[in-house]
């Protein structure tokens, strides 16, 4: 591909239609449906996505956050302002407080963060409001192990997935039938790739977090790559922070979130950088590095 | 931009993971790092090449057996074009999972190994795309290079698929045929430049050029209401929207429609997608549509044009069944049909006949339908079912049923 301009293309209008379906399906489907926001931008456009299924109505299930504490600060002002602007409820639910109740154990090391933790507390949040339909931002094209996923994913009691257990989804018919106890994670988005994601934040002017943008920080280079400095990384002496230009090209904890060095102060020239990208999406996520499994069983265990 | 939806099938070891593999490192679908992980994967199995087929593969549980068990997605796009892959596993016994694949496709993409030639999978899966009305299929030759790019070889597989097809193939189903080799990348997005007999186009290029006219315009107009939209805002506060995805056909704005069943008028008085207003809306739009007047609509609930006056609503019909699940098939129990999202009890009266895919005969006197096994049965609903034939209407004329206690996806329906 000589330009890479030719690549970028324009977002698929048809994936917007098939995702407000099913959106309205889960609000339909279910008697109480939440979305997990995480504050990044597949999340941000789920929210997107409910506003226009309802629209004029407002979003009818609430928006959950599992907050690790160890958050961007930008990223938790910005989804303030969102549950603000579109009116949606927003529930949030503290790891911390799993920590502190003594069900979450938080990890030590330098690789320490609490990203496994946030299924505790997950889970504890999805008994408390007997949540039936859990809407989650996932891809199917960010990893092997989603690659399979179904649109709509049946859970056990203890939110494990069992891939053989998943039911065939036939056209665009979804089958939302649950047992007592049983819940659904929902996938709107699963068809589309992270450029389909870039170009209709793009076509459709949305908000996002500053961190997405080029911007200066303190970070500190290990494994190769480049680590927000903060109170919650644990560095070794010869880690030193220093100050250089960054941009993040996934929103999670700032313990498992690698910045990349950019230049890119805008939505174009951040999608020619994916476009040239060197290195894909969850590969910025030190915990999916640890094993090549790890996603296959950290979703059995109830993760997203 | 547009979506072209692919499903893939073939025999394990045919070379389809390879082929896909091929598929996503030509246009430039794979990121360094995948890469890298692919080359030190390809190495741990100690190979001197890239291993694309693992580019593909999946679950733990696959690797340990090595074989693709599932349905799995994958994406790429041209400039011109998003592509999504369905790739579906090879064998005998996941009929269930190709034609899960299929039901969304567009295209059929089918392997055959250029050594072994027809085999009893390529059978099943033209069948399936028959069944699914699949309007394109393209047939790719694989591993040209184990018969040394031989143009007689490649006459002889196409020869020998000619009494197949004329049973499978339907009118304005195209089907083309293409001698390929996934490993050494001929005839993927590039023609091969060991093959000069072969004056079609790459197989990239065959997808490319596909112009899949939008056939679900053109069919009788179809509207599934969703969910209603009642603000009970202030500044909405008579506001009453129906919200859905368009199955099939076009609705403007000043349309006389007819709900169905309840068979009550009304005109279409707006058509919105979020905040902007349109005139009209096409086949696969999804739209909230208010009316002029009041009527009592709620989910399930069918719009249609007033004049369309053979629009369906049936509560005796027979159809097409492909069996998902363990438990066959028992004619007299009762199950939950859902045809679009339209969901009502209906019970199977008879079982008429099973369909053998690799034959094309077709049995008749048959007790129950087992896994995999695709059949004609006949059924009865308690509610009006408000659907077309399949053949006609493809968008409106599918349904699943769903086991009442069990809660799965059993089975998968198409009207005749
Ligand atoms: N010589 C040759 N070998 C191929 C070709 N395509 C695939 N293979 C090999 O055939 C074997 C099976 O391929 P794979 O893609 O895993 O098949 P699948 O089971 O259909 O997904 C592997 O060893 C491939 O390297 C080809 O075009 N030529």
């Amino acid at each position: 591909m000589s330009n890479i301009n030719d690549k970028i293309g324009q977002f698929p209008r048809r994936l917007e239609d098939e995702s407000i379906y099913i959106m309205r399906e889960v609000a339909a489907q279910f008697e109480r449906p939440a979305l997990l926001f995480s504050g990044g931008k597949d999340s941000i456009t789920l929210v997107r996505l409910a506003q226009k299924a309802f629209y004029p109505g407002k979003i009818p299930f609430p928006l959950v956050h599992i907050d690790t504490g160890h958050n961007f600060p930008e990223t938790i002002e910005f989804r303030d302002w969102l549950a603000k602007e579109t009116g949606a409820d927003l529930i949030v639910r503290y790891v911390q407080d799993s920590i502190d109740q003594g069900k979450a154990k938080e990890e030590t090391g330098k690789y320490a963060s609490r990203n496994v933790l946030q299924t505790v507390t997950l889970l504890d949040t999805i008994e408390e409001f007997k949540f039936d339909a859990c809407i989650g931002g996932a891809r199917r094209d960010e990893e092997k192990a989603r690659a399979k996923e179904r649109i709509f994913s049946v859970r056990d009691d203890f939110g494990q997935w069992d891939a053989k257990r998943q039911r065939p989804e036939l056209f665009d018919m979804l089958n939302g039938r649950i047992a007592v106890g049983e819940n659904v994670r929902v996938f709107p988005i699963s068809n589309w790739t992270e450029l389909d994601v870039w170009n209709y934040i793009k076509e459709e002017k949305m908000e996002i977090p500053s961190i997405y943008f080029a911007h200066k920080r303190e970070v500190i280079e290990r494994d190769g790559m480049l680590w927000a400095d903060s109170e919650f990384l644990n560095k070794d002496a010869e880690e030193i922070p220093f100050e250089t230009t960054v941009r993040f090209r996934t929103v999670g904890d700032m313990t498992c979130t690698a910045a990349v060095s950019s230049e890119a102060a805008d939505l174009d020239t951040i999608i020619e950088e994916i476009l040239a990208a060197e290195i894909s999406e969850r590969g910025a996520r030190i915990d999916d590095k640890r094993s090549e499994a790890a996603m296959e069983k950290r979703k059995q265990q109830g993760y997203f | 931009m547009d979506i072209l939806r692919i499903a893939t099938a073939g025999s394990v070891d045919d070379g389809k993971s390879t082929l896909i593999g091929r598929l996503l490192y030509e246009t430039q679908s794979i990121t360094k790092d995948k890469i890298e992980a692919l080359e030190s994967a390809s190495k741990r199995k100690g190979l001197d090449f890239l291993d694309l087929s693992l580019l593909t593969d999946g679950l733990i549980a696959e690797r340990e057996q090595g074989i693709t068990i599932d349905v799995a997605h994958i994406y790429f796009s041209t400039p011109n074009r998003k592509y999504i892959i369905a790739d579906t596993p090879g064998h005998v016994e996941y009929t269930r999972n190709m034609v899960t694949g299929a039901s969304t496709a567009n295209v059929s993409l089918i392997l055959i190994d250029a050594r072994q030639g027809v085999v009893e999978q390529t059978a099943r899966h033209l069948s399936i795309a028959s069944l699914l009305r699949i309007p394109k299929v393209v047939v790719c030759i694989n591993k040209m290079d184990l018969v040394q790019y031989s143009e007689a070889r490649f006459n002889e597989i196409i020869e020998s698929l000619k009494p197949l097809i004329s049973n499978t193939q339907f009118e304005g189903q195209e089907i083309s045929y293409l001698p390929i080799s996934s490993l050494f990348g001929q005839n993927i997005t590039k023609k091969s430049d060991q093959m000069n007999w072969y004056t079609g186009e790459s197989l990239l290029n065959e997808l490319e050029a596909y112009e899949f006219a939008n056939q679900l315009s053109q069919a009788e107009s179809r509207f599934q209401v969703q969910w209603v939209i009642r603000p009970k805002t202030e500044e909405f506060h008579d506001y009453r929207g129906y919200a859905g995805k368009i199955a099939s056909g076009t609705f403007k704005v000043g349309d006389k429609i007819r709900v169905l069943p309840t068979g009550q008028e009304s005109t279409i008085s707006s058509i919105e997608k979020f905040q902007d207003k349109l005139e009209k809306a096409d086949a696969g739009e999804s739209v909230v549509i208010s009316l002029a007047t009041d009527v009592d609509i709620s989910r399930g609930n069918t719009l249609v044009l007033a004049n369309d006056l053979d629009a369906p609503q049936m509560k005796e019909f027979s159809a097409k069944i492909c069996w998902l699940d363990q438990q066959a098939l028992v004619p007299g129990k009762t199950y939950l049909l859902q045809h679009g999202v339209h969901l009502g009890k209906a019970k199977i009266s008879q079982i008429e006949s099973r369909l053998d895919v690799i034959n094309q005969t077709v049995e008749t006197d048959i007790q129950s339908l087992k896994l995999n096994e695709i059949g004609s049965i006949s059924l009865r609903t308690a509610q009006p079912v408000m659907a077309d034939a399949y053949e006609k209407n493809p968008a409106n004329g599918s349904f699943i049923l769903i086991d009442e206690f069990s809660n799965s996806t059993v089975g998968v329906g198409f009207l005749n």
